[in-house]
């Protein structure tokens, strides 16, 4: 033939760029990369000995291999883990989305700053009421946490349905608080004050996963955002408070008293500010977290164990474990749901590919330990009952120690099996999420159910 | 033939173990078998069949290991585990019930009498 001779096709260059292209996506690693690259390599082999030319194999072994972004959707959905929003939800940041993004959250932090003071300075605290100071506690989680669910339905462009859903519950939820006719310092507005931001942290949730509490591995990634969330959150108090103290002093040493403008003003707009603050960096800068996160975890798994080991022994050695007293329930019950924070973390910050070792026989150690305290808090709640007969926080604490130890119960039982190899470690996951709706259930109960029960006392 | 998405969905992971239970083998192994044994009429994407394989990996049906191949290349080889036997066990007990009674009824509607006299149900 006459024309010039083509050159000579480079696969190694193009496997390379196409490689390049596969370790775009984020849920696709390095490893994955080897393997898929392996099976491409194997086809085009194949294919040559079958007599095609380099290019042809090429060609049909990467088609063959199917378009790659369905591919890197397909191994998102497995390792939901590795890649958290980036693949699915958006694009990598680029040019001006990313400044529109810094815009809306700081729209919405400003926001709830301000919403914190709407009603001081247009008097709707009714001062004049007995229990005015207890109007800002009670609704503390309404002023700040719908302003994180505004963000995620606003990045994952919920549209209509989303906007429905966040006002709705709050909206329910504020008239739950407020609208029913408490008595003054009632025990059952305390505990619809604890349990409100339970349920509103899973709107966030359904507003969170995109797609409304659907996908499984969108449920472990809130759990994961959840966790990573209270350490930013933490972090950020450290430095306000740090920042806030040394800014006293200054003014103070200049003649200036300003203690009453941080309490005012400083304090209750940094903390509802840094929420939105705290949901945009986990959401921007989650890489940061992702290695230390698993980290802490691993730090504070053992310690737990050793405190609540101590505890068993100490109840079990004194005989104290059957007539607790109500501060040192309360404490019990505290202690348990940060075990139960931790335990949900640890799950969803582990690598389900790996295979059980010692860190995962301590996770159920805990979960024994856990569950042993749940039983002797139980046997203390139950002699109560009957000594005191029914009350609202003997109620509650019932429920909420009976859902613990159902739901420990499974963590132990799942536990068990993953470590003597019965199952994989995804029916822990499963376990974990379907859990979740239970907890809120059971928080919505306390907060609308409850205080008409025992007559709003 | 084209698969149905749901059917394909269905059938890859008995596939997949069924395959497997011969002994480990690697991703591009386990597609070529498939393609024989349906003598070619069964073609997957490729690429999807690694994620799947690294969720039975997760459920613990799979165990994973590198190996180098005569190629030189690294290479990863999947195996059954315990578990992943006995649920390809439970799942060929569940496939053969269904294509029983699947042969049965279109055996029944081309031939309504012949297949009592031959005697399978009696």
């Amino acid at each position: 033939m006459a024309t010039s001779p083509e050159k000579p096709f480079n696969s190694d260059a193009q496997i390379a760029a196409w490689r390049q292209y596969l370790e775009q996506h984020r849920a696709i690693t390095a490893v994955d990369a080897d393997e898929l690259e392996d099976h491409l390599r194997a086809d085009m082999e194949r294919l040559q000995q079958g007599g095609l030319s380099a290019d042809e194999a090429f060609l049909i072994a990467s088609k063959r291999l199917g378009k790659l972004d369905s591919v890197a959707r397909e191994y998102a959905e497995v390792h939901s883990r590795r890649l958290w929003q980036h693949l699915v939800y958006s694009q990598p940041e680029q040019g001006h989305g990313w400044y529109r993004e810094l815009f809306v959250v700081l729209v919405l932090a400003i926001a709830a700053a301000i919403a914190i003071k709407l009603p001081d300075l247009t008097g709707w605290v009714p001062y004049n009421d007995n229990y005015a100071d207890l109007f800002y506690p009670q609704n503390l989680a309404l002023f700040g946490l719908p302003f994180i669910g505004a963000y995620f339905v606003i990045k994952r462009q919920l549209g209509l349905h989303g906007w429905l859903l966040l006002s709705g519950a709050s909206l329910l939820l504020s008239l739950a608080v407020n609208a029913y006719p408490f008595v003054d310092y009632a025990d059952t507005l305390m505990l619809s004050a604890i349990h409100v931001p339970i349920a509103l942290w899973f709107v966030i949730g359904m507003c969170y996963t995109g797609n409304f509490w659907q996908s499984q591995s969108r449920r472990m990634d809130f759990i994961r955002f959840s966790g990573e969330f209270a350490i930013y959150y933490v972090l950020i108090a450290l430095g306000g408070g740090v920042l806030t103290a040394v800014t006293i002093g200054l003014f103070s040493f200049i003649g200036f008293d300003i203690d009453v403008l941080v309490a005012t003003w400083i304090l209750p707009c940094g903390a509802m500010g840094a929420l939105v603050i705290a949901a945009y960096l986990v959401e921007a800068k989650q890489s940061l977290l992702e290695s230390m996160a698993p980290v802490l975890t691993r730090v504070f798994t053992p310690l737990f164990v050793i405190v609540l080991v101590t505890l068993i022994i100490t109840m079990l050695l004194t005989g104290q474990s059957f007539a607790l007293e109500r501060e040192v329930l309360i404490g019990l019950d505290i202690l348990l749901v940060v075990v139960l924070g931790l335990l949900l973390y640890g799950v969803s910050s582990r690598d389900p590919h790996r295979a059980p070792g010692l860190f995962d026989a301590l996770q159920w150690l805990l979960v024994s330990a856990a569950l042993l305290l749940d039983l002797i808090a139980l046997m203390a709640i139950s002699g109560r009952l009957f000594e005191f007969g029914f009350s609202a926080n003997r109620v509650a604490a019932l429920g909420e120690n009976l859902i613990l130890l159902f739901s420990l119960s499974g963590y132990a039982w799942h536990y068990w099996h993953f470590l003597r190899r019965k199952q994989g470690f995804n029916a822990l996951e499963q376990w974990q999420t379907a859990m979740i709706p239970v907890y809120v259930v059971w928080a919505l109960v306390v907060v609308i159910v409850l205080p008409p029960l025992f007559s709003f006392s | 033939m084209n698969l149905s998405k749901d059917l394909m969905a269905a059938s890859s992971t008995p596939l997949v173990l069924g395959i497997l239970a011969d002994g480990e083998s690697y991703g591009y192994d386990i597609a070529k078998k498939v393609e024989q044994l349906s003598g070619g009429a069964l073609n997957w994407t490729d690429g999807m069949l690694y994620p799947l394989l690294h969720r039975l990996e997760q459920q613990g049906f799979l165990e994973a290991r590198w190996r180098v191949a005569e190629s030189g290349r690294k290479r990863k080889y999947y195996a059954l585990t315990d578990l992943g036997k006995r649920s390809l066990r439970e799942q060929q007990q569940q496939w053969q019930l269904i294509t029983q009674t699947l042969s049965r009824i279109w055996n029944n509607t081309q031939q309504p009498a012949g297949a009592l006299r031959d005697g399978h149900f009696a």
